[in-house]
């Protein structure tokens, strides 16, 4: 079980929370001129990191708000949990596992 | 109810873990069921036996050796129907081509439905199935009782057993045995199987993969194909390559050994738990898919509650039955839950990935046609429709519903 602090509520449970994927994915700045390429790109690939990860969580049983967090994909480890519109946190180096 | 049954005894000799050369025909990567039958079948059917496979850590160490050993064919959609009715027809004559004995035990597959959407996907899918020759049949509650009196089809349960599609053809195989049974194939026909070689890197020409830096030294290739389940995009982005594949801990897990109770595979996608009892009387069970990326090989605990509470509700008998161990695996799920087959986009470079969280039953039938689109240079046409161009030109082929929930 995943612990996971909410930016609003606090230290809560994983079953409390959904997951978003990447994050700081932005929709394109100019729909209209994306070939299938790239539309594909947007819609079907994200990131895979093995290691430190930028992603987005719900709060979906409490506060009900996205927010991010950086965590670690193979250790499960969080490093930082941050509002949507807060400074990105800098990527910690890598752990020694 | 019946005896345990013996286990047959393996043959004398399976295979010898070979020294890397410094160059090879064909280089896979990853020593799991899929990179195994591959290099199998590419020295078997299409006489390429300067073949490597590479593995990281030990011979099926991976998803290999932890998944839940079912196999059927009765997808959705005619793409999928293909290659794994392919397959299926080939674990149907595995034991006799390989020479020894997988354990494949052709005990029909039910797939529960529990309320009205179900019970129309079900049926549905029946008739696609029957429509592309696979045996399939919708079965009343009835008829699921008698076929499984120990499952709670009473009308007073949460999710009350509807009826279920079931595939007599269907069935399980012993994985390892599997493994072990095609590893024997290929170092037989002059396949070199090398444990403990990990891919670090690539070694390109231009656009061209011409070998891999690997931590044993750099071996030379004259094709790489990459089978490495969880790890592909990792391994891909070190070709500049991004694969639309996420990847997720898939749990499972058994009990002790208990005398036979189950003689069905049992899968319920709506209470989410799907359950056969192996030959030794291991009851195993497979649960779902962590929501988040991870490669720990471990999966969170309450996923595994929730797959018990399933399979209590419908297999009441189980309460008294002890979890022996749980463990996961890293599998690498599509957008439309279905693999990528076919080109990297770069020359001599092969890709066999996000079979997510359903690849074993597979495994005949993928490492047949990849081994054919290698040594042709040119998809078999079972994985044309799998290409990772798709995703561009939009023709996905969505087996989320009748499959991708639980495999």
């Amino acid at each position: 079980m995943l612990s996971i602090c909410c930016p609003w509520c606090g230290w809560r449970d994983e079953l409390e929370f959904s997951y978003g994927g990447q994050a700081h994915v932005t929709y394109p700045a100019n729909p209209a001129g994306l070939d299938d390429a790239a539309w594909s790109e947007y819609i079907f690939f994200r990131d895979n990191t093995l290691g430190w990860f930028r992603e987005r969580w719900f709060h979906a049983t409490g506060c009900r708000t996205w927010f991010n967090a950086i965590r670690h994909t193979v250790t499960n480890e969080f490093a930082a949990f941050y509002r949507p519109g807060d400074p990105v946190p800098e990527m910690p180096a890598e752990v020694v596992r | 109810m019946n005896e345990p049954e013996r286990l047959p005894d393996l043959p004398d000799f399976l295979w010898a873990d070979a020294e890397p050369k410094s160059s090879y025909d064909v280089v896979i990567i990853g020593g799991g069921g899929h990179g195994l039958a591959t290099a199998y079948y590419l020295a078997k059917n299409h006489g390429i036996t300067n073949v490597a496979v590479l593995e990281r850590g030990w011979l099926a160490g991976g998803n290999m050796a932890r998944n839940t050993t079912i196999i059927r064919s009765n997808y959705l959609w005619d793409e999928s129907a293909a290659i794994y009715e392919h397959s299926l027809k080939l674990w149907e004559g595995l034991e006799d081509d390989l020479g020894c004995e997988v354990l494949f035990s052709q005990r029909g597959v039910l797939n529960l439905a529990h309320n009205l959407g179900d019970v129309r996907e079900a049926k549905r899918r029946v008739n696609a199935n029957q429509l592309n020759g696979v045996d399939a049949e919708w079965l009343t509650t009835e008829e699921v009782r008698k076929l499984v009196p120990i499952l709670n089809a009473s009308d007073d349960v949460r999710y009350p057993v509807w009826g279920a599609t079931f595939q007599p053809r269907a069935g399980i195989a012993k994985h390892d045995w599997v493994a072990w049974g095609y590893a024997r194939g290929a170092h037989a026909l002059g396949v070199d199987i090398v444990q403990g070689c990990e891919v670090l890197d690539f070694v390109t020409d231009g656009n061209r993969v011409v070998g891999v830096e690997t931590n044993r030294g750099r071996i030379n290739a004259g094709r790489t194909a990459l089978c490495a389940a969880g790890h592909s995009s990792v391994l891909a982005a070190k070709l500049g390559v991004r694969l639309p594949v996420q990847s997720h801990p898939l749990q499972a897990l058994v009990s002790e050994l208990l005398d036979q109770v189950l003689d069905t595979v049992v899968m319920s996608n709506t209470v989410h738990v799907y359950v056969s009892q192996a030959h030794k009387g291991e009851l195993v069970m497979g649960a779902g898919i962590d929501s988040y990326i991870g490669y720990g090989q471990r999966g969170s605990f309450p996923v595994i509650e929730h797959q018990m509470a399933a399979a209590i509700e419908l297999f009441p008998i189980f309460a008294r039955a002890h979890v022996l161990r749980t463990w996961a695996g890293i599998v690498d799920v599509c957008p439309d839950a279905s693999p990528i087959v076919g080109h990297l986009p770069l020359d001599n470079a092969f890709v066999n990935c996000g079979w997510g969280t359903g690849g074993f039953k597979a495994t005949p039938g993928i490492g047949w046609v990849y081994a054919d689109t290698i040594a042709h240079d040119r998809p078999h046409e079972l994985v044309e429709p799998f290409a990772l161009t798709r995703f561009e030109h939009g023709s996905l082929i969505d087996e989320h519903g009748a499959a991708a929930v639980a495999h």
